[in-house]
C-alpha cells in the first residue's frame, strides 16, 4: 500500500521528478522499510549524508523524521531502519 | 579540519589532485573521472563533501535551467557550478535552487497570484495583486547575495547531516521589487507589532509536517533594503527562485528570502514554529552576526546574517601552470552589507600578502570582483589563498568555527598548484 502511495505521489510530482526514480537504495535487510523515506523527499538524500552517520547518528535522524516531520513511520520500524542505513549507508568503521 | 602541515599544502587536496590527474590519465573512462569530480570541493582547496554526496552528484537541468549540480531532485535542491561565479552577476538560469518540502508550487500566472497581508499587529488586513504592488508602491532595485544558511555545509569535518552543500549554495542578482516596509505601512504597523512572519506557497507532502514559515524581527522587516522581488537580473524571477515574487533580505542568508510569497503576518508574539524555534539555529553567540532579540528562548539562537567570505573562482588544486605565464588569482568575496574592505592573496601559504585589486562595486550587498596577478618565476609548488576582510573589519578565518547545523563556513581555501 505504501507502495503505491508513494508511486502516485511521485507521478503526481511529475516529469522531472521521474529522474529520482534512478536513485536506488542497496539491497540489504530493512530496504523495504528504508523505502518509506520516499513518501516526502527522493533517496539520494540517503545517499548524500554517506558515510560519516554511525547508528545513533541514523536513528537520530529517523527520530527527526518522525517526531519533526510527522513521517508516518510506525516506531517499530525505527530500529531497521536506522540498521539498515547504518550497515549500508553508515560510518565505515574504524581500522 | 584541513590536515595541513606547515607548508600549508593540504594532504587530502594533494592526494585529491594527484589521484584526479591519474584517473584521467590513465584506465578510468573520462566520463567515470569527470563524475568523480563533479561538486568535489577538494579540488578548490577546502575540505571534501561527503563521499556518499560526490557520488550522488550528477548534472541536470530543471525546465528553464541551465544544467546545475543536483544535490537531490525531491524537494529540488541544486547547486550553481563555480565556473558562473566568475562573473559578478549570477545568470537567473544557472541562479542555485533550494526547497525544504516536495510539495513546491506548480508554475502560477502571474495574474492569479496575490499577497495577504494581516496579523494582530497589523492595522487592518489586505491583499495585493502584483498589478497592484507594481503601480501603487515605488519600485527599487539593488544588488544582493543570496547566500543558503547551509552553503558549504558539506565541507564540514566532521559532517553535519543535512543538505550537503558545496560552494554553490549562492548566487548575486540585481533585485527589483517594493519595499516590504511601504506595503506592512499601507496595511498598518501597531506599536505591539514584534516580528513580521512569512509564508511562501510551498507546501509538505503530508500535512502534518509544519509548513515552511520565517519571521523577521520589526526592524529589519521594516529596513530600506528588505523588497518583495518580482524581478531578477532584468527578468521576471525563474519558477524555480520564486515566481511571481519572493523576499529580499539583503545581508540575512536565504532562509528568509520566502519565495512565492503569498501571506505576511504582522505579529505580536514570537513565531515558535519548527523552522523558527528548532531549525535554522546555531549555539548562542558563536558568531559575531546580529542577534534575533525576540527569539532567545532556548541555549541556541536563530542564525541571521551573513559572514564574510570570498571565493576563488581562477584555480583548481592540481593545476599546472607553465612557468613565465602569470599565476592570476581571481574571485568574488562578499559579506553582509558592510561591503569588502579588501582582499588579500598569499601563494606562499600565508607567510605573504598581497593586497588584491577589487572590481567594480555594485553595493554594499553584492558579490566584489577581485583579482591578483602575480609572476611565476621559480618552478615548484605554490600554496594560494585568499582572505576577505569587510568593512567592519571582520575576516574569513583560518579553521572551521564547527556547529551542528554546519553553518558560516568562511574558511580560507588554500588551493595547491605547480608551476612547471
Amino acid at each position: 500500500m505504501r507502495t503505491i502511495v508513494a508511486a502516485v505521489l511521485l507521478l503526481a510530482a511529475g516529469g522531472v521528478f521521474a529522474q529520482e526514480s534512478k536513485v536506488m537504495l542497496k539491497e540489504g535487510p530493512g530496504k523495504d522499510k528504508a523505502m518509506q523515506c520516499m513518501a516526502c523527499h527522493s533517496l539520494d538524500y540517503i545517499h548524500m549524508n554517506s558515510r560519516f552517520l554511525d547508528k545513533a547518528g541514523w536513528t537520530a535522524s529517523v527520530n527527526k523524521m518522525i517526531n519533526a516531520f510527522s513521517a508516518p513511520i510506525p516506531k517499530e520500524d525505527v530500529e531497521a531502519i536506522a540498521s539498515y542505513l547504518a550497515q549500508n549507508y553508515g560510518k565505515p568503521p574504524a581500522k | 579540519m584541513e590536515n595541513s602541515d606547515r607548508r600549508g599544502v593540504s594532504r587530502r587536496n594533494f592526494l585529491a589532485g594527484v589521484a584526479g590527474a591519474g584517473a584521467l590519465a590513465t584506465l578510468a573512462p573520462a566520463s567515470r573521472a569527470l563524475a568523480a569530480q563533479l561538486g568535489s570541493t577538494g579540488v578548490l582547496g577546502l575540505a571534501e563533501i561527503p563521499d556518499g554526496a560526490l557520488a550522488e552528484a550528477v548534472m541536470y537541468a530543471l525546465p528553464g535551467k541551465v544544467p546545475l549540480i543536483k544535490k537531490t531532485y525531491r524537494p529540488p535542491n541544486f547547486e550553481t557550478p563555480v565556473e558562473y561565479f566568475r562573473t559578478p552577476i549570477t545568470p537567473n538560469k544557472a541562479f542555485f535552487v533550494r526547497y525544504h518540502l516536495a510539495g513546491i508550487p506548480q508554475p502560477v500566472k502571474a495574474a492569479d497570484w496575490s499577497l495577504a497581508v494581516d496579523g494582530d499587529a497589523a492595522g487592518g488586513a489586505a491583499k495585493f495583486t502584483l498589478a497592484q504592488l507594481k503601480k501603487e508602491f515605488k519600485q527599487v532595485e539593488l544588488t544582493a547575495v543570496c547566500q543558503c544558511s547551509g552553503n558549504r555545509r558539506g565541507l564540514f569535518e566532521p559532517h553535519v547531516p543535512g543538505v550537503e552543500w558545496g560552494v554553490g549554495a549562492m548566487g548575486n542578482a540585481v533585485w527589483r521589487g517594493v519595499r516590504l516596509k511601504d506595503v506592512l505601512a499601507k496595511v498598518g504597523v501597531k506599536s505591539g507589532a514584534l516580528e513580521v512572519v512569512l509564508d511562501g506557497a510551498d507546501t509538505a507532502p503530508l500535512a502534518k509536517t509544519p509548513d515552511f514559515v520565517k519571521s523577521l524581527p520589526v526592524d529589519v522587516a521594516m529596513g530600506d533594503d528588505v523588497l518583495i522581488a518580482f524581478e531578477m537580473n532584468g527578468q521576471p524571477l525563474p519558477h524555480w527562485n520564486g515566481f511571481p515574487a519572493r523576499l529580499v533580505v539583503p545581508g540575512w542568508t536565504g532562509t528568509y528570502w520566502i519565495k512565492q510569497l503569498a501571506h505576511v503576518r504582522i505579529s505580536s508574539t514570537p513565531e515558535k514554529n519548527f523552522w523558527m524555534s528548532t531549525a535554522y539555529r546555531q549555539p548562542r553567540g558563536l558568531f559575531k552576526t546580529p542577534t534575533f532579540a525576540s527569539q532567545l528562548y532556548s541555549p541556541n539562537e536563530p542564525i541571521t546574517a551573513m559572514v564574510v567570505n570570498s571565493l576563488i573562482t581562477s584555480l583548481r588544486t592540481g593545476q599546472k601552470i607553465p612557468r613565465g605565464k602569470p599565476l592570476e588569482v581571481r574571485g568574488v568575496a562578499w559579506d553582509r552589507g558592510n561591503g569588502i574592505a579588501k582582499v588579500e592573496v598569499s601563494a606562499d601559504a600565508g607567510s605573504n600578502w598581497t593586497e588584491a585589486k577589487l572590481g567594480r562595486n555594485l553595493g554594499r550587498y553584492s558579490f566584489r570582483e577581485f583579482s591578483l596577478v602575480m609572476p611565476t618565476r621559480a618552478d615548484g609548488g605554490r600554496v594560494v589563498m585568499a582572505r576577505a576582510t569587510s568593512g567592519s573589519g571582520e575576516t574569513q578565518v583560518e579553521s572551521l568555527i564547527h556547529n551542528p547545523a554546519g553553518y558560516h563556513h568562511n574558511v580560507i581555501q588554500r588551493i595547491y598548484v605547480e608551476i612547471v
